[in-house]
């Protein structure tokens, strides 16, 4: 377990690495980003570039400033600002963001399972076409378009909700609706698939010739190992929800750090695109690292596996 | 043989006939027939994938979507796609079928332009996603041993890339337009597919008919002709159906954003884009259009992915 | 002796997109109190299913007991409601499955594995189930089972995770005990000490035994009485020296001259040629007919009465028929 969770480490390391060197080098062979262009930008940001990105030394000495300065956490200044850094975007959009992508992933990770274990309970049953129905569906239309669509029918022609903005509880439910019916969908599919899997196994059959209650089984026997593949998406779910954040954002105009990416990437505000990329990316490969960490403790077979790394 | 105890209760039963009591004439193919008749690996799953109505469904609405992508524009009443301002923002009628934008266009022909665009990324996405994942996957499973293990160290890197931001980064720093896309697509993309196929490769290359054909002497080129391709087909098969709907969800994405396809030419992403502004006043269908057939699209591509899975699952032959 | 346990006239049919298919077709046997009895047969012939059918195991949907009865303690176990079974299983009639790579829960330590079935039937204390669980260990041969209560199933042997296995079988002393091939995924010296284990068992508990196997070894190491099934149906019945040293059915004989001997020199391995015949259209007649080297034509059309050929053994053959002897006879 201590040389996998060790391996799984330095390659996160590598990953992280990778994402900052590419961002940096990607940045400096654009032409009209900070590195190169000196046209659209203010006298004062002109000198915080030139200080923050050590524009007056040569590449190298750079990529190595840029390095330090990021596993500082200092992310530098904004273009379009002068009085702003990418650590003050982060440090207001990022919590309403974070809040925003928890509510959604607790709600699209216990109605998922949730719909999942129904489904396979009932299997080719009536309850399971509808639960499958509202999967594929699920997956089948994008956020955005669930998101305007949920905008014009609930908060425009029925005036339910409100349409906009992240004051009350009744502006997060359209958004984190819209956000996490794609995750919820995906998390339900592999629930239902992996419970018929698991419900053929012969160590059910054991419980089963045990005399145990259809409610134990199901619960105790069934539900931990069916989960297991469940649990090795969920990174790439937090991704995705991530990343769907941009789009709900821009559309309910919540005030979260992907409305601000969004900007930036409109305005090719390039040190908030950089700093915004390397942190959520950093934000993402940790949490695969405690998915891996997780599996590991839920699956005691997994220290068995130690040598192959998974 | 003697029978001490024989309770024979056949005198009673006056259908049993002495003449009966004769051996049997020899059959001998009855004893070796095989009882239901040999159907090809192919065939069988074609014949499954008949059976299964949803993936019938999406089969049958994908190519009306690739017809209406080729036919649309010409089969519509206002054929040029002319910017005519008295036009804007009108309702769908006998003249525009799915009405018109701001700029008097006709939404019915930007709309099957846009399946144009959508389903020609999302095809060549799986394209270049085939090519590279499989040469890699492959090359890494058969080798194994050293190679496999630094090919597969590399690719667990790449792995751990988030995808959408790294194809927001690539389209940030590319020309934006449909290669760009598409190269922004596929530069993390194949990963998957060469995950998939190496541990297909890996798992086949130990089967005992794979070394019994190395035993013969048979040639490498044979061996990755005869028995690994058909046998990792059916997973590539459905791999490549389910990516086409993420790499037309991932343009649909950043064409919403901005960064995908750029005017004049349209997209079902961008025109959701254009029609955001618009959805208060109640123009439904500048949204609505481009929503369902993007919907319609990865919904089919979905359903016959599963259906293909179903299929093709050598577990599931009956 | 006391009759513990009666199967009669069982028929389990599965529906499948081919069609039904009748995997059981009229199943009689007694089991007596302390005894083990095997049932031998290849795969497929529906041993299996007979046995999942008494613990009330086969999944429904696609499989269903459509006739018959399976008397225990005065209850038909074919038509209790599964609320009544769950009482009975586990508790009264246990199962040992095939595989112990496979049977064991992997997310669950064996201790809770072993203590769940008499928490739940006999409603006692953990603190004495877990007493109850290091005994039954014991009894089954499980060193040092203090420590290994709270292990996981992937840190023991094969031969080991088959000794839980029949330790959670057993926790709750059931009076029937029913192994499905519990020995053919081990090692042969392995499997010589599970089949001791079992004789032991049954000398110190008095458990009735039903035995499914293919393996005529096994059968000859444990088994009182043995049932020889084919095709759905028991063939031929009687106790382990009438099957073994007097066979009857020409398929009894085949299995055994399919078995490897080194008490005789020389002694040639005749495989039975063909295979099974398909359930989903079983014979009229005899299901062997298509691989009997006596096939004759009553065979095809007429399912053979019963022939008792001592107290316990049964065969239905019409080779046993007076008429079949003088035909032969006249052949040869």
């Amino acid at each position: 377990m201590a040389t996998y969770l060790i391996k799984r480490f330095f390659a996160m390391i590598v990953t992280l690495w990778l994402i900052i060197t590419l961002t940096f080098f990607l940045m400096h062979a654009l032409p009209g980003s900070p590195f190169n262009d000196e046209r659209n930008t203010s006298e004062a940001v002109q000198k915080n570039l030139i200080a923050h990105f050590n524009l007056d030394q040569p590449v190298s000495v750079q990529y190595i400033e840029y390095l330090k300065s990021i596993v500082q956490f200092d992310f530098g200044p904004s273009i379009k600002k002068s009085s702003q850094t990418v650590n003050d975007l982060l440090g207001r959009g990022f919590p309403v963001s974070f809040e925003l992508g928890m509510v959604t992933l607790v709600v699209a990770i216990i109605s998922g399972i949730l719909l999942g274990i129904v489904a396979a309970l009932k299997h080719n049953g009536v309850i399971d076409y509808l639960a499958m129905t509202i999967a594929v569906l699920g997956i089948s239309v994008p956020n955005f378009v669930l998101a305007t669509m949920l905008i014009q029918q609930v908060a425009v022609n029925w005036e339910l909700l409100p349409v906009a903005t992240w004051k009350s509880w009744k502006h997060m439910v359209l958004p984190t609706l819209a956000l996490a019916t794609g995750p919820m969908a995906i998390i339900a599919r592999l629930t239902r698939s992996s419970m018929l899997e698991v419900l053929t196994q012969d160590y059910i059959l054991t419980a089963k010739a045990k005399g145990l209650t259809p409610f134990k089984i199901v619960f105790k026997h069934a539900l931990k190992n069916a989960l297991l593949p469940v649990v090795t998406v969920l990174g790439a779910l937090a991704a995705g929800i991530l990343t769907g954040t941009f789009v709900i954002e821009k559309i309910f105009a919540i005030p979260g750090m992907g409305k601000y990416f969004v900007d930036s990437i409109n305005n090719r505000d390039y040190p908030v695109i950089m700093g915004t990329t390397i942190f959520y990316s950093a934000l993402l490969i940790f949490l695969l690292f405690l998915v891996d960490v997780a599996y590991g403790i839920l699956d005691p077979r997994i220290k068995l596996h130690k040598k192959e790394g998974r | 043989m003697e029978a001490p105890k024989q309770q024979d209760t056949s005198f009673t039963q006056p259908n049993i006939l002495d003449e009966w009591f004769v051996p049997k004439k020899p059959n001998k193919d009855e004893a070796e027939a095989v009882v239901r008749p040999s159907v090809s690996y192919w065939k069988d799953a074609w014949y499954r994938l008949l059976k299964n109505k949803l993936a019938m469904i999406g089969l049958v609405s994908l190519i009306l979507l690739v017809l209406m992508a080729a036919f649309g524009p010409i089969i519509a009443p206002d054929s040029a796609e002319t910017t005519v301002l008295q036009n804007q923002n009108q309702p769908p009628s006998s003249e525009h079928w799915f009405g018109t934008d701001e700029l008097g266009r006709d939404v019915f022909i930007r709309t099957w332009e846009g399946a144009r665009i959508s389903l020609f990324v999302g095809v060549m996405a799986a394209l270049i996603d085939f090519i590279i994942g499989v040469a890699y996957g492959g090359i890494a499973g058969y080798k194994g041993g050293r190679t496999d293990h630094y090919m597969m160290r590399f690719v667990e890197i790449l792995y751990g890339l988030p995808y959408l931001l790294v194809v927001i980064l690539i389209s940030v720093v590319l020309k934006p337009g449909l290669f760009s896309i598409i190269i922004a697509l596929s530069i993390t993309g194949w990963v998957g597919m060469a995950r998939m196929v190496r541990g297909q490769v890996l798992q086949i290359k130990n089967y005992e008919f794979v070394l019994a054909s190395q035993t013969f002497g048979t040639k490498t080129s044979r061996i990755i002709r005869k028995n690994l391709l058909p046998n990792t087909m059916g997973p590539i098969i459905v791999q490549m159906t389910l990516t086409v709907p993420s790499a037309i969800f991932a343009e649909a994405f950043l064409s919403f954003l901005g960064i995908g396809i750029q005017p004049p030419f349209a997209s079902w992403g961008s025109m959701a884009n254009d029609a955001l502004p618009v959805i208060l006043s109640g123009d439904w269908w500048r949204l609505f259009f481009p929503a369902f057939f993007i919907s319609l699209t990865m919904f089919s591509f979905n359903v016959l992915g599963d259906g293909l899975q179903d299929a093709l699952d050598p577990k599931l032959r009956r | 002796m006391e009759k513990i346990l009666q199967v009669k006239n069982l028929h389990v049919s599965f529906r499948t997109y081919g069609g039904e298919v009748k995997a059981v077709r009229g199943v009689t046997f007694d089991l007596h109190k302390g005894e083990t009895i095997a049932i031998v047969g290849e795969s497929g012939c529906g041993k299996s299913v007979t046995a999942k059918s008494i613990m009330g195991l086969i999944p429904n949907p696609p499989g269903k007991i459509t006739d018959g009865k399976i008397l225990f303690k005065g209850k038909d176990l074919a038509k209790l409601p599964d609320r009544e079974l769950r009482k009975i299983r586990g508790a009264d009639i246990s199962m040992i499955f095939q595989d112990p790579m496979t049977a064991l829960n992997p997310t669950l330590t064996i201790g809770e594995q072993i203590m769940e079935g008499i928490i739940q039937h006999h409603k006692i204390a953990r603190s004495n189930a877990r007493k109850k669980a290091l005994e039954i260990l014991e009894l089954v041969g499980i060193p040092s089972p203090k420590s290994r209560l709270k292990q996981y199933p992937h840190q023991f042997s094969g031969g080991m995770r088959q000794r839980i296995v029949i330790a959670l079988a057993l926790i709750c002393e059931p009076e029937v005990m029913i192994a499905d091939e519990p020995t053919t995924a081990l090692d042969v010296t392995i499997q010589a000490q599970i089949l001791d284990l079992f004789r032991d068992i049954q000398k110190k508990t008095g458990v009735s035994i039903i035995l499914i196997t293919h393996d005529l070894g096994v059968v000859a190491q444990v088994a009182d009485r043995v049932a020889v099934m084919y095709g759905g149906k028991i063939i031929e019945t009687g106790t382990k020296r009438e099957i073994f040293y007097e066979p009857q059915h020409p398929y009894t004989k085949g299995l055994l001259n399919s078995v490897p001997r080194i008490d005789i020199e020389d002694a040639e391995l005749v495989p039975i040629a063909g295979t099974p015949p398909d359930l989903f259209a079983p014979p009229a007649g005899c299901p062997f007919v298509a691989r009997c080297g006596y096939a004759m034509e009553v065979c095809d059309r007429i399912y053979p009465t019963q022939t008792l050929k001592g107290n316990e053994h049964q065969v239905y053959c019409w080779l046993q028929d007076a008429r079949a002897k003088t035909s032969f006879a006249t052949k040869r």
